[in-house]
């Protein structure tokens, strides 16, 4: 008896696999077009923060 | 706007740091026993009593070196860094100080009912029910503090130390949650609510998410606070922090399954975790590079500040292990390395090099800053590093060199095609890298003891302060962001809604992963033959998880030739379905026993349990002799029975009526099986824990081996 008998069971078991890596892919690009649509002043601000502490 | 004066309370991190190193101090010293308890049996002591052997200890080892050692580690940093990056104190002294007793508590518990043997028999998770409880509301504590001082703070931007604090908090709520779901039983015994498969799915699930956010994601945020306070300058690339972040948090929540490739875990959910955690790489090398670039034209201080070379070899065990962890995702690497010292060796690289190391170098920094006072000494400080370092490297390479070795014994056949070693041949040559790893890890706990002592030495010679004083104005309520910066107003600024989204970002990879897994339960084909356990069964099973037994020993027989020839036919999904917790294991020290039924007599069994290296020369196994002593609890039977008939186990009706009956009828069979292949020489009351263990380890497989006789 092999597992994929299981998958066969499922319908369409193949577009988890390509729903997910699609959401990640969709995911990745518009929080790399969001950080690199940040100001430079507002970047450099936000990392000196803890330097500000007092 | 006017400014306002407040205080840093130092007090609560202090506790924590104290309590970080205590208990690292005893998790790691555990780590050493059970290690050397695998080279010398003896020191299981398991000849007096039981709650030192091996399959007891290594829980409370992990779990203190988890959750208290590294818990407390985080707690420190998030104590120490939150209200500094927030411009305000803690939102409530008293939630904090409850925070810290209520975690002190839970580890005392931890320990205390795991050496007694309370445990839920899935790793990481063993606590039992109420302990669970105890996090749950502990952990609140935690959240509604950390998100009331967010809420009142004085800097409006969340520094993104701030965004893997949050994300760590709400995920590890939801993996604890989702993974103890169990049926209580009794006041410190419970079943898990899911059952074979689903249960390793979600166990894994939780065991690889507990390493990314509670060993991981807060140690991140952790480095991203202490990392720039140390070298003095920011970090390399704020950019490439938030781009580390989402892509980590996302990634990571998908990879679970695998830890269970090759099982009987559906395939189309193993190729999804071989995907993403092979994804995982870059993410995890973004953050890594952005860390040691961040030392860039500090690289000179590197040479004389022990903090900075803490920090140095912890980025880089980071990196190796998260190079690592993607390879060993891939069904072909894993094939050698699971239920291998592999899997060891890449634990010890992270938790000795990137927890254990970043930690160290945390407190470097944070004692002499608390205390107002230089380091004790800076020369003891670098000897503890070299300790450190030589202890990792004599831990790791030993376990690696293991892991292949032991590999190609095992799956080398003679030309007949008979199996060329017996599992005992692959034991007895490991001994020797057992040792060097023990003496690895005594190093490294050497080293340890040395920073407590240049620790106290520099806490005493200066003064603590208590409360640090600083000023801040007060944020605007009216507050309009600049015109080219609205989109990010809507998460940085707003911290309830990046909550909201990390749960989202994780919870998409969990459904995605597990539901489909759920909905599979409907159409498993049942094997006709799987039965539930009978209630001496059930009882002998809860002895085998009681005892630990799944430390050691798999119940998951792969599909490859070697084990197949070896331990018998591969295991199948539908064999599992009544095993509530599933007991597959992540680690072969003894071998798998998912067909171990019927291979030996009940006489065999009642004397290997006594003393295995009397009957297996070279066994390593500890000694069982409580459970010739000790008569079995059968006041539980109905209501184990009553719990499993809840979680959909079909026992008849009323089957609690004469389920003790039934208990009775089958010891007594095996008693006299005992007299009969004894030839009289045994003689022992049917009434026996060994009974129940026995009635256990004959069922383990045959439910297959039957419908094979059938056919």
């Amino acid at each position: 008896m092999s597992f994929s008998i299981y998958l066969t069971q499922i319908t369409d078991v193949s577009i988890y696999p390509i729903i997910s890596l699609s959401i990640f892919v969709i995911f990745f690009i518009s929080v790399s077009v969001w950080v690199y649509s940040i100001s430079k002043a507002d970047i450099s601000s936000m990392k000196q923060i803890p330097f500000n502490e007092k | 706007m006017q400014s306002e004066t407040f205080y840093y309370d130092n007090k609560i991190p202090k506790l924590f740091a104290i309590a970080c190193v205590f208990w690292g101090a005893v998790g790691m010293l555990l780590g050493v026993i059970i290690a050397f308890e695998l080279a010398f049996p003896l020191l299981n002591f398991s000849d007096y009593f039981p709650y030192l052997s091996f399959g007891r200890l290594r829980p409370v080892h992990t779990n203190a070196v988890i959750f208290a050692f590294v818990g407390n580690g985080i707690f420190t940093a998030v104590y120490y860094a939150l209200p500094r990056l927030l411009k305000a104190p803690m939102w409530s002294k008293a939630l904090s100080k409850l925070h810290f007793w209520g975690w002190q508590f839970i580890i005392v518990c931890a320990a205390v009912t795991l050496m007694l043997g309370y445990t839920t028999g899935k790793e990481y998770a063993e606590l039992e029910w109420p302990i669970d409880i105890l996090i749950t509301v502990v952990w609140v504590i935690f959240g509604v503090n950390m998100f009331g001082t967010i809420l009142t703070r004085r800097e409006r931007h969340l520094y993104v130390a701030i965004w893997f604090f949050i994300a760590s908090w709400v995920t590890v709520a939801m993996l604890h949650i989702v993974n103890s779901f169990e049926m209580p039983v009794s006041f410190l015994k419970s079943y898990s609510w899911y059952a074979g498969v689903q249960d390793a799915l979600v166990q894994w699930w939780y065991g690889h998410n507990a390493v990314a956010f509670f060993l991981t994601t807060p140690y991140l945020g952790l480095m991203y606070y202490f990392l720039p306070k140390a070298v003095e300058r920011p970090v390399y690339s704020y950019r490439l922090s938030i781009i580390h972040f989402w892509s980590l948090i996302f990634l990571y929540i998908w990879a679970g399954p695998h830890h269970l490739l090759y099982t009987a875990l559906p395939d189309w959910a193993q190729s999804l975790g071989t995907a993403f955690s092979v994804m995982l790489i870059l993410p995890s090398w973004g953050g890594m590079l952005n860390g040691l670039f961040t030392m860039r034209g500090a690289w000179d201080k590197v040479r004389e500040d022990p903090v900075l070379k803490f920090f140095v070899v912890a980025l880089t065990c980071y990196g190796m292990s998260t190079f690592e962890g993607p390879m060993l995702s891939l069904k072909n690497v894993n094939a050698i390395s699971h239920y291998s010292d592999w899997t060891i060796a890449h634990v010890h690289v992270g938790a000795l090099g990137w927890n254990g190391f970043l930690t160290f170098g945390m407190m470097y920094w944070l004692i002499p800053k608390l205390f107002n006072a230089k380091l004790y000494s800076r020369k003891l400080a670098a000897n503890h590093f070299w300790l450190g370092t030589l202890g990792i490297i004599l831990y790791a390479i030993p376990m690696y060199w293991d892991a292949f070795r032991s590999y190609f014994m095992m799956k080398a056949f003679t030309p007949e095609g008979q199996l060329q070693y017996q599992f005992i041949d692959v034991v007895n040559t490991t001994i020797p890298f057992y040792i060097i790893r023990a003496v690895g890890g005594t190093i490294y706990l050497v080293g340890v003891f040395v920073m407590i002592y240049n620790l106290v030495k520099t806490a005493r010679s200066g003064s603590f302060i208590a409360d640090e004083v600083a000023t801040a104005p007060a944020l605007a309520k009216a507050y309009k962001a600049p015109t080219n910066s609205i989109w990010h107003s809507l998460i940085e600024r707003k911290p309830i809604l990046l909550l909201v989204l990390s749960l989202i970002v994780v919870g998409i990879g969990g459904l995605i992963e597990l539901v489909p897994t759920f909905l599979v339960k409907s159409n498993v084909p049942t094997i006709a033959s799987v039965k539930p356990y009978t209630p001496l069964e059930l009882q002998g099973r809860d002895i085998y998880i009681r005892e630990g037994c799944y430390n050691c020993h798999s119940q998951m027989i792969r599909p490859f030739r070697y084990e197949v020839t070896r331990y018998g036919e591969y295991s199948k999904a539908g064999e599992f379905v009544y095993d509530h917790p599933f007991q597959w294991g992540s680690k072969r020290t003894g071998p798998d026993l998912a067909r171990l039924g019927g291979k030996y007599n009940d006489l065999w069994h009642f004397n290997h349990m006594i003393n295995p290296a009397e009957f297996i020369e070279g066994s390593i196994m500890p000694h069982y002799p409580h459970l010739y002593d000790d008569e079995l609890d059968t006041t539980g039977t109905i209501s184990k029975i009553h719990a499993m008939r809840k979680l959909g186990v079909p026992y008849e009706e009323n089957y609690e009526a004469i389920a003790n009956k039934d208990l009775r009828t089958q010891a007594i069979q095996i008693k006299n099986n005992l007299v009969t292949e004894s030839n009289g020489k045994i003689k022992i009351s049917d009434k026996k824990e060994i009974i129940a263990l026995i009635a256990y380890l004959q069922r383990l497989g045959k439910d297959i081996k039957i419908e094979t006789t059938s056919k």
